[in-house]
């Protein structure tokens, strides 16, 4: 054992019995909503002692954790759990986990975002159990009169060998109460974990394949209306007036107006960025009745700043590439000396179209606002952001203001911005009632907040030996500049230069899965491809020359180089091996690898050439985030991202025309189906007990280059534009 | 506004709507019956599927006038514990991630079962391929559905 200090995250240990009150909305309704037989009936627990803010020991000695971080389908609402039954010494079979609503006093960084539940929560989880367990062991010690050091404990039970008294945590949990908070714990070593490394199924398993009410989207109240917005049909467009009388008289509705949704001295937090500020509101009885009126509305919108059309992106951000920026972002050597003694040189650019999030449950949220409180319910990943921006446009204390969350049917990113909340809150407030605003489909699709358009201009320079002597890359996005100037393969090259632009644009754009990386990746380690065969060398052996050299001699400062080169390579190598690189399977096989989120993962894809678009047939998938908490749901979390990678980059896009999507649904936005999925993926993960790192997202970037890469042995060319479905001539037949 | 009664889950039900609300929102908004999803209210995602008399439909396009005698059985009504073939085949491959779209691909599943038992994999990629996850669960779906299949 490990003895660690708890002051990390100390105030969570610190009893805070307000936390059981009337805040826990989603408290112990999993009692009601399952039938029970008998015997559950009779092993219901009679008293709850809360330990600590993250935990709640029963008399009968189930255990109930909280699960700090907001929950998107990224699976922490497992496996945060997880890791404080570990700690904790629990059976995993006797925890219930709850989410927790938002108490800044008692968690840190509830917020769903960057890949860093886990990461970030890894100490505070460990250390939320294991000081639960030293105040069981405690209070058993004091009631048996033995020695501290002497209890032992497993599944939840504590143990004296010598006197070979045991009880049960439930036993023990009253008592635990009154021990003082421990200044330091002790904490298991990694190679004794019980349940972390072990495949633990989704906690909501079953609530979500018998269809319980769990997400924002199946709230209900009593005498809770339905609100709807209006938004511009275009960017760059502002609410000028309407008529809304006819519609106010329509079935079921019961108001029509236009609001502001922030005011002017409202204080915004970075998680409002993209928020229309003036919207019209329809409140009504029902979803539909709500739907009817909206599409019978007419409202009038005025121009008032440059309607953008997709042609102007394009051609704005190739002229920005046209151009050196003021300052380079990082100048390693002398790049131009460089090119004009390279034996060989490779160009190209890169570019990708907006993405909508799209996440499969719409934006929505809950809120009751009256003079005396607010309670906020629904899907959101940064309720802290949230709360604080309606104590500035509630004009409310914080005390009175409650946020919770619900299970989120996807977030991507989208539920950062929780500009939609903010919108119901001022809806409800005005209507003195309790409201849940829905967003249809077309409102959710073309509000905005989209992933950026990207173009990227890359350079290389290898010398007669087929080294890579110089790289060059040049990155633009809108509202974005794209380039980590410090990731790979700075630090390998010796001239190297990475410059960046950003275009602004009234089109809004947001953070989507691995922001930046979801592009960047593929752009790049295509580019890699076509210097590796320039080179003429295997394009696995001229990426780990590379991280060789990075290892060895690294240029710049090693620790400006964002990025472990042994852990990139460790990856790189063992997805070779597990694919059996080199042998020739029939298939037109790409390989790609990347860092992001403090993950390192590398891919080989295969393709199976066909008739029309060639098919996915099999991805390697190898993984380095240290400490895999739940191998089946990373598994599951990889298999998602590469799905989704492929995905965007093959079929979806958002364009626009004079400032209006010119998609709204997904009759015109394409997702991957079904028959689009590769036809399996075998994913590793690198044992190495290192602190656990993000998962979300870093499966998501590199499988792009990898298609790319196995494209263009299929086909013969590059495709240079996603999503690729859409070059031209066909890709194939 | 006009009085329908409607068997949902072997139960009748009455409710009072306009004729042209889709079954959807009657299920939703009317019924709390909030198992059945919205997803893009155009008949593309598959999120709302229902079974009407046992066949996988869309509910979002379904006007309640249209629904007469015909039974509606939605993913409450699947199995009365939860323990239909298909729903503790998702659980045993641990399907859903958000699990927001999940809903509707057990219905489609448990309908493309009772009509053909036993599904290559073609069958079941082109029957499932209705139904959009956003976060990209659908080899699990396939995995999934042969589970249940085979039980
Ligand atoms: S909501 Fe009915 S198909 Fe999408
Ligand atoms: S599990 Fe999230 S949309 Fe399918």
């Amino acid at each position: 054992m490990t003895l660690v200090r708890t002051k990390i995250g100390r105030r969570a240990f610190i009893r805070n019995t307000g936390l059981a009150g009337g805040g826990l909305v989603l408290g112990f309704n999993w009692l009601a909503s399952c039938k029970m037989t008998p015997e559950q009936v009779k092993s219901l627990p009679k008293e709850w002692f809360e330990l600590n803010g993250f935990l709640k020991v029963a008399d009968n000695g189930l255990v109930t954790i909280m699960s700090p971080n907001p929950e998107i389908g990224q699976n922490v609402k497992t496996a945060m759990p997880m890791i404080i039954a570990e700690e904790l010494d629990v059976a995993w079979k006797d925890v219930i986990v709850e989410q927790a609503p938002l108490n800044t006093t008692i968690f840190s960084r509830q917020l769903a975002g960057g890949s860093q539940s886990i990461r970030q929560g890894w100490e505070s989880l460990r250390m939320a159990g294991a000081t639960a367990r030293h105040m069981l062991k405690e209070a058993a010690a004091q009631a048996w009169q033995v020695p501290f050091s002497e209890i032992t404990t497993k599944e939840g039970q504590l143990m004296h060998e010598a006197s070979g008294k045991s009880a049960g945590f439930g036993e023990m949990a009253s008592a635990a109460t009154a021990i003082e908070v421990p200044e330091e714990v002790e904490l298991k070593e990694t190679n004794s974990f019980s349940i972390i490394g072990t495949d633990t199924k989704n906690v909501d398993g079953q609530k979500i394949v018998t269809g319980k009410p769990l997400f924002g989207l199946d709230v209900q109240r009593e005498g809770m209306l339905t609100a709807m917005i209006v938004h511009p049909p275009a960017f760059g467009m502002k609410y000028k007036g309407m008529n809304a009388e006819s519609v106010k008289s329509m079935p079921g509705i019961k108001d029509v107006f236009h609001f502001e949704v922030y005011q002017e001295d409202t204080q915004k937090q970075w998680s409002d960025e993209g928020g229309i500020p003036e919207l019209v509101a329809i409140v009504g009885n029902s979803t539909w009745e709500c739907m009817q009126a909206k599409k019978a509305l007419e409202v009038e919108w005025e121009e008032g700043s440059k309607l953008e059309s997709t042609a102007y992106h394009e051609e704005a951000l190739s002229a920005l590439l046209a151009k050196a920026p003021e300052q380079p972002a990082r100048k390693d050597g002398d790049v131009e000396a460089a090119f004009k003694k390279a034996a060989k040189i490779v160009e190209s650019t890169y570019s990708a179209p907006y993405l909508a999030h799209n996440t499969m449950e719409p934006m929505n949220f809950f809120a009751h606002v009256t003079p005396e409180k607010a309670e906020l319910l629904g899907p959101i990943q940064t309720p802290e952001f949230l709360e604080q921006t309606l104590v500035s446009r509630l004009g409310m204390p914080v005390e009175k203001i409650d946020v919770m969350m619900t299970r989120m049917g996807g977030g991507f990113g989208r539920r950062l911005y929780g500009t939609f909340a903010v919108e119901a809150a001022v809806i409800s407030q005005k209507m003195n009632a309790p409201v849940k605003l829905v967003y249809t489909r077309e409102d959710d699709m073309t509000q905005g907040t989209y992933r950026p358009a990207y173009k990227v201009k890359y350079k290389a320079g290898l010398d007669e030996n087929g080294n890579l002597i110089a790289w060059h890359v040049r990155g633009a996005g809108t509202n974005d500049d794209l380039i980590f100037e410090n990731r790979f393969p700075a630090g390998a090259v010796d001239n190297y230069l990475a410059e960046k632009h950003s275009l602004q644009t009234n089109v809004t754009t947001g953070a989507w899965r691995a922001p930046r990386s979801n592009f960047i990746a593929g752009a790049e380690q295509a580019f890699m491809d076509e210097v590796a065969e320039a080179s003429g060398k295997d394009p696995i052996e001229f990426r780990l020359e590379l991280f060789e050299r990075a290892i060895n001699n690294p240029v710049g400062e090693p620790e400006k180089n964002d990025y472990n080169p042994e852990r990139y390579a460790g990856v790189l190598k063992l997805v070779k091996e597990k694919s059996n690189w080199g042998t020739d399977t029939g298939k037109s096989r790409g390989v790609s690898a990347y860092y992001c989120h403090n993950s390192y993962v590398a891919q080989v894809l295969d393709l199976e050439e066909g008739d029309g678009m060639p098919k996915v047939d099999k991805v390697w998938c190898a993984v380095d985030c240290g400490i895999v908490i739940n191998p089946l749901s990373a598994k599951n979390q990889v298999e998602g991202g590469i799905v989704d990678g492929i995905g965007h980059a093959t079929y979806s896009a958002m364009t626009f025309k004079d400032g209006k999507p010119e998609q709204s649904n997904f009759d015109r936005y394409r997702l991957i189906r079904n028959m689009e999925a590769p036809k399996e993926i075998e994913t590793f993960f690198v044992d190495n007990g290192i602190d656990p790192t993000g998962l979300g997202e870093p499966s998501l970037p590199p499988i792009v280059g990898a298609l790319s890469n196995a494209l263009y042995k299929a086909t013969g060319r590059r495709h240079y534009s996603q999503p690729f479905i859409n070059e031209r001539p066909p890709l194939v037949g | 506004m006009a009085t329908y009664t409607l068997n949902i889950n072997g139960k009748k039900q009455e409710v009072d709507v306009d004729p042209s609300t889709p079954i959807l929102w009657v299920l939703r908004d009317h019924l709390s019956l909030v198992g059945t999803k919205y997803g893009c209210g155009i008949a593309q995602c598959g999120a709302c599927t229902i079974h009407l008399d046992g066949k996988a439909t869309r509910s979002c396009i379904l006007p309640v006038s249209s629904i007469g005698e015909q039974k509606i059985t939605t993913i409450e009504g699947l199995s009365e514990n939860g323990d239909h073939p298909v729903q503790k085949a998702w659980l045993e491959v641990d399907v859903p991630q958000c699990g927001y779209c999940q809903a509707g691909q057990i219905m489609t599943a448990s309908a493309l079962l009772e009509s053909n038992p036993n599904p290559s994999d073609e069958e079941i990629e082109s029957a499932m391929n209705g139904n959009i996850c956003r976060c990209g669960t659908y080899l699990r779906i396939r995995k999934a559905v042969k589970t249940a299949a085979k039980s």
